[in-house]
């Protein structure tokens, strides 16, 4: 793994949320500065920032893209107690030119009385839905009839959970054989109040949802939640941040054919993590749900991976190496992540690098790879040289280069 | 005949396996460090495709400020997909594994002379060749007793090509008997087995030498009359090794009796003939690897060895040639691997010390083929070579145009292939048309119907927001969206009714069936149509269809008004286009308009008389 290119993000405050357009092609930040950033990457793959704007007047926790069959919508909620709705608009051909949009706000949703800590779009087969959880306890869910007309919103549910909610995930099956389905995490930190994770479904005969399985072992904070695509399995993988990282099997449990009440799920924990030391603050899937990835206190972000027997293990670390920042906004810059490799696995106490060439030694007459060597651009080890040097040098002439970018890091530094 | 060898030697049982994918798994543990991410702060992160964001932040429910990095960090993970020469691998082997999949019968002995002619062309991939050659020929070719040698030389001769350079600089010179490299070349031809080449070699400095010229022509003479092995000939194994048995022991005597004592280099080459360890191993600058000493060894010492004893040599070999201090490298211990016929520990091993799955998933897949897999059910794969096909596609997806390859890795996928490659398409970024329609057809082919609805709709709702109607319309239409194309067809009315022209008009008028999708698109189709016949002079037969859209309630009653007032220069033709039954009928729309217009609000109603008291075709009739 290595550092593609950086981006100055100039949020005047905290980074809470990146949020990937469904393409991968857009991207969305929000921030302490109750501002929601969008950001496009450009033919030769660089991020431009094309639309920047106020949204909220308190912190912007969590920013999300509605499914591209809806158009460019996006939501974003904030610790102002709102949930707001915003769509581009295609706008004068000039701002085209200059490589900006425009986005208006749709809608406001003021429902809660406290702050809005989740915002998710439904899965796009049950139409264009949003729903929010809040601080309060309350999970909500709002529906868009008109997909043309984003300025009305129907509030369609409310169900309140007892406990303060930090998170919610919807279960992204399409299949009809299961219910609509989300999950709702509470960081709620007193374990008295029991489990912490409510699985809601809904029910096609009182129109409505109900609460179908709490996770009673799970009984500290849980502060991410997030259902795996459902690969056309029979059954579903939740995975949890609390004070771990959980894996849980959710297996509905057969219905009798007659029975109209709630379904029952076998619940199977196939998975517990607590590498990351303390507190887990995130957890999310890649496309095909064969990566977890989590953050947690120990400021390191974690991937996981199973073998077909179920078993999880972790196949990647990413950390903060403390070392001052090294390039301007958008810029590539070539550094490789693998000095950290040797340690690391030395550490594991694991013997076989990931890498075919011995690092240390520079090739000899009858060496045995003295003909083999490769291009040095492919080999991650050939850095192993560079560690003995001071990491300085590697970024002075950058340092120079986005001087105004650096004070906080090299304030740090000095 | 095929791997029936290999299948006998390594009756795995699946715990083995078992414990195999785990470490796989468990060894592939990569710490990155993100520069310019202070340690100890919260990294949040976001999954993109074949990437992740981090970023520096702090998770925390309270209304959080601080001053946190304004850097976001795209986290990269296979960089070679970029690289065009790997690319260029990536697009040969495509090839080949499509051709592999269609073979049903017997399997391609030597399938991958393409493949190797890829791999020559980059250096970081010699490693890689090296273990691909060595895996065709013990477990591939499965060569018996007396080729399997053979076939190893040829190996070793393929990846030791140095000889021939240092050859062609010693016969350029203008003395190359005299050449420093001279007997380095010889001792080169000899240890390869290429004796031909060394015999030519040695006639150079003989001329030169007349006086030792004696001991320079049995040297010729053994090397001449040194056997090998035919596999195409009559000779069986056992009068072969007879043969060989009786020429080393003339090489034997030829030192016994000192016969060479006068030339050092030609004493040295005879011990070699003979096999002799310790003067191989003083020759191992030229022998350049451990795997070269064995080959070497085996052929001056066991050249009949069988497969199952090379593991045995092969050990020793490596040990002898490694120094005691020096451990083995991850390239020695997969070439180990592969002399001990342990198939899984070389994709283990490869697995772990390559950087992308392009060699072990095709390496599986060609075993499999060879049946020298047993299958077994994984649970995120239907087996090993699922996993690893399945890994290395979903990688291939996350490039902008290598991913149409991985399509068909997926399709040969047969349990979760189609699964991954439905999440995977609809995530493909639809840059223009001509890409939309290219995931279209691939989704298309293979019935994926949710797909293709999903990208005309996401095209459709595209090309609506930048005012393409036409565009949206086709495209709406070909998402089967009723709803959607109501709504288009509503805009093109409107659009009509400010403008008094159609846009679009080729794709209006060749809606045909598709006009049925919905109510409003037949109704735009008809009305077109209208005022076709209407242009082209045919009145009676647009008057006729004109009323059939009021009568045939096709026409949404809020574009009546429309309606009704396009019927008025067909009333004010000077011949009668309207029958009187026609003409009351139209009277009869009307009359149901207004009194549908009859709202409680005086204000729109007078505006309806207003309008009625207008309209001539009253008087006309009267």
């Amino acid at each position: 793994m290595f550092v593609a290119r950086s981006i100055a993000a100039d949020h005047k405050d905290l980074i809470h949320d990146v949020s990937y357009d469904f393409h991968g092609r857009r991207m969305a930040t929000c921030s302490s500065d109750q501002s929601v950033k969008v950001w496009d990457k450009s033919e030769s793959g660089e991020w431009l920032c094309t639309a920047s704007w106020k949204t909220h007047s308190g912190s912007v926790w969590r920013v999300t893209w509605a499914h591209p069959e809806f158009g460019q919508v996006l939501a974003s909620c904030s610790f102002d107690r709102t949930a707001a709705v915003w769509e581009e608009i295609v706008g004068e051909s000039n701002d085209k030119q200059r490589g900006l949009s425009h986005w208006i706000k749709r809608t406001t949703l003021v429902d809660s009385r406290t702050s809005v800590t989740d915002v998710k779009f439904a899965p796009k087969h049950m139409g264009l839905m949003l729903t929010t959880c809040s601080a309060d306890g309350v999970v909500r869910i709002y529906e868009a009839p008109d997909v043309m007309n984003l300025s009305q919103w129907s509030l369609q549910h409310e169900i309140s959970c007892k406990l303060s909610c930090s998170c919610i995930s919807w279960n992204p099956s399409s299949s009809r054989a299961h219910p609509s389905m989300f999950a709702v995490g509470s960081d709620d930190s007193n374990v008295a109040s029991g489990g912490k994770v409510q699985i809601y479904e809904y029910n096609e005969n009182t129109r409505k949802y109900g609460k179908v399985e709490t996770l009673m072992t799970v009984t500290d904070a849980v502060h991410d939640i997030a259902f795996a695509p459902n690969l056309g399995r029979s059954f579903h993988v939740l995975a949890i941040a609390t004070k771990d990282v959980r894996i849980f099997k959710l297996a509905p449990m057969r219905k009798e054919s007659s029975s109209t009440g709630p379904s029952k799920f076998e619940v199977q924990i196939v998975a517990q993590f607590d590498n990351h030391n303390s507190q887990v603050w995130r957890v999310s899937w890649n496309i095909t749900s064969t990566l977890l990835a989590s953050s947690g206190d120990d400021g390191c972000v974690r991937l996981w991976k199973a073998n077909y027997m179920d078993n999880w293990k972790c196949t990647g670390i990413l950390r903060g190496d403390g070392s001052p920042l090294s390039a301007s906004s958008g810029q590539p810059i070539s550094t490789t992540v693998g000095s950290s490799l040797l340690s690391q696995n030395a550490l594991n106490g694991i013997s076989a690098g990931r890498y075919f060439f011995p690092p240390l030694d520079a090739p000899r007459a009858g060496s045995r790879f003295g003909h083999l060597l490769p291009p040095s651009s492919l080999i991650e080890h050939c850095d192993a040289e560079l560690v003995s040097q001071p990491q300085q040098q590697q970024s002075l002439p950058h340092r120079h280069s986005s001087r105004a970018l650096l004070s906080l890091a090299e304030a740090e530094e000095q | 005949m095929n791997g029936r060898i290999c299948l006998n030697l390594f009756k795995l049982n699946f715990t083995v396996f078992d414990i195999f994918l785990i470490w796989l798994l468990k060894l592939r543990v990569e710490s990155s460090n993100i520069p310019a991410l202070r340690r100890g702060k919260h990294m949040g992160f976001a999954w993109g495709q074949g990437n992740i964001f981090v970023y520096e932040t702090l998770f925390k429910a309270t209304g959080a400020t601080g001053s946190g990095s304004p850097f976001i960090h795209e986290v990269r993970k296979d960089e070679d997909i970029y690289s065009p020469i790997l690319r260029k691998l990536f697009n040969e082997s495509h090839h080949i594994f499509v051709g592999l999949q269609t073979i049903r019968e017997d399997l391609p002995k030597t399938a991958h002379p393409l493949i190797r002619s890829v791999l020559l062309q980059v250096s970081i991939l010699l490693a890689i060749e090296l273990i691909w050659n060595l895996c065709e020929v013990l477990f591939i070719d499965a060569a018996p007793a007396g080729s399997l040698l053979l076939h190893l030389l040829d190996w070793v001769r393929l990846h030791k090509a140095d000889v021939d350079e240092k050859a062609r600089d010693v016969l350029q010179s203008d003395s190359p008997a005299e050449h420093r490299d001279y007997w380095d070349v010889v001792v080169s031809y000899v240890l390869q087995g290429r004796l031909d080449e060394a015999r030519q070699m040695l006639g150079k400095k003989a001329t030169l030498t007349p006086a030792a010229n004696n001991i320079f022509k049995m040297m010729d003479n053994l090397l001449s009359k040194m056997p090998f092995y035919n596999p195409g000939g009559t000779q069986t194994l056992t009068e072969f090794d007879v043969k060989w048995r009786h020429w080393h022991e003339e090489v034997d005597r030829c030192l016994q009796d000192n016969s060479f004592a006068s030339n050092q280099h030609l004493e040295v080459l005879c011990k070699i003939l003979l096999g002799d360890e310790d003067t191989l191993l003083e020759h191992k600058d030229l022998l350049g690897t451990w795997y070269h000493f064995l080959v070497s060894r085996l052929l001056f010492c066991h050249p009949t060895v069988k497969p199952t004893e090379l593991h045995y040599y092969a050990q020793s070999c490596m040990t002898m040639f490694l120094d005691s201090r020096s451990a083995p490298e991850p390239l020695d211990s997969i070439l180990l691997a592969a002399f001990e016929f342990d198939i899984h520990q070389v994709i283990k091993d490869c697995s772990i010390a390559l950087n992308n799955w392009w060699f072990v998933a095709h390496l599986t897949d060609l075993l499999d083929h060879c049946k020298l897999l047993q299958s077994h059910n994984l649970h995120f794969g239907s087996n090993l070579r699922e996993f690893l096909l399945l890994e290395y596609a979903s990688g291939l997806f996350t490039h902008h145009s290598l991913w149409q390859l991985a399509v068909d890795y997926f399709d040969h996928c047969l349990e979760f292939g189609r699964v991954y490659l439905e999440l995977q398409i609809e995530r493909v970024p639809l840059d223009t048309e001509r890409k939309a329609l290219k995931v279209l057809r691939i989704c298309e082919q293979r019935q994926m119907s949710e797909q293709v609805r999903s990208i005309c709709k996401i095209m459709a709702m595209r090309a609506l927001r930048n005012n393409r109607l036409g565009s949206a319309l086709s495209w709406s239409i070909r998402a089967k969206d009723a709803a959607f194309a109501t709504l288009i067809s509503e805009r093109f009315l409107q659009d009509y009714c400010a403008k008094g022209t159609f846009s679009d008009l080729d794709l209006i008028d060749n809606l045909g069936p598709a006009m049925l999708l919905s109510d409003r698109l037949t109704f735009l189709g008809k009305y077109r149509e209208f005022h076709k016949l209407y242009g082209e002079k045919r009145f009676k037969e647009a008057a006729k269809l004109l009323l059939s859209l009021m009568t045939a309630k096709i026409a949404p009653r809020s574009f009546w008004m429309t309606l009704l007032t396009d019927a008025l220069p067909l009333l004010e033709q000077k011949e009668v286009i309207f029958s009187a039954d026609q003409t009351y009928e139209l009277m009869f729309c009307l009359e149901e308009l207004t009194s549908s217009l009859n709202t409680p609000s005086s204000d729109s109603d007078k505006s309806m008389q207003v309008q009625i008291s207008s309209f001539p075709a009253s008087e006309t009739f009267m």
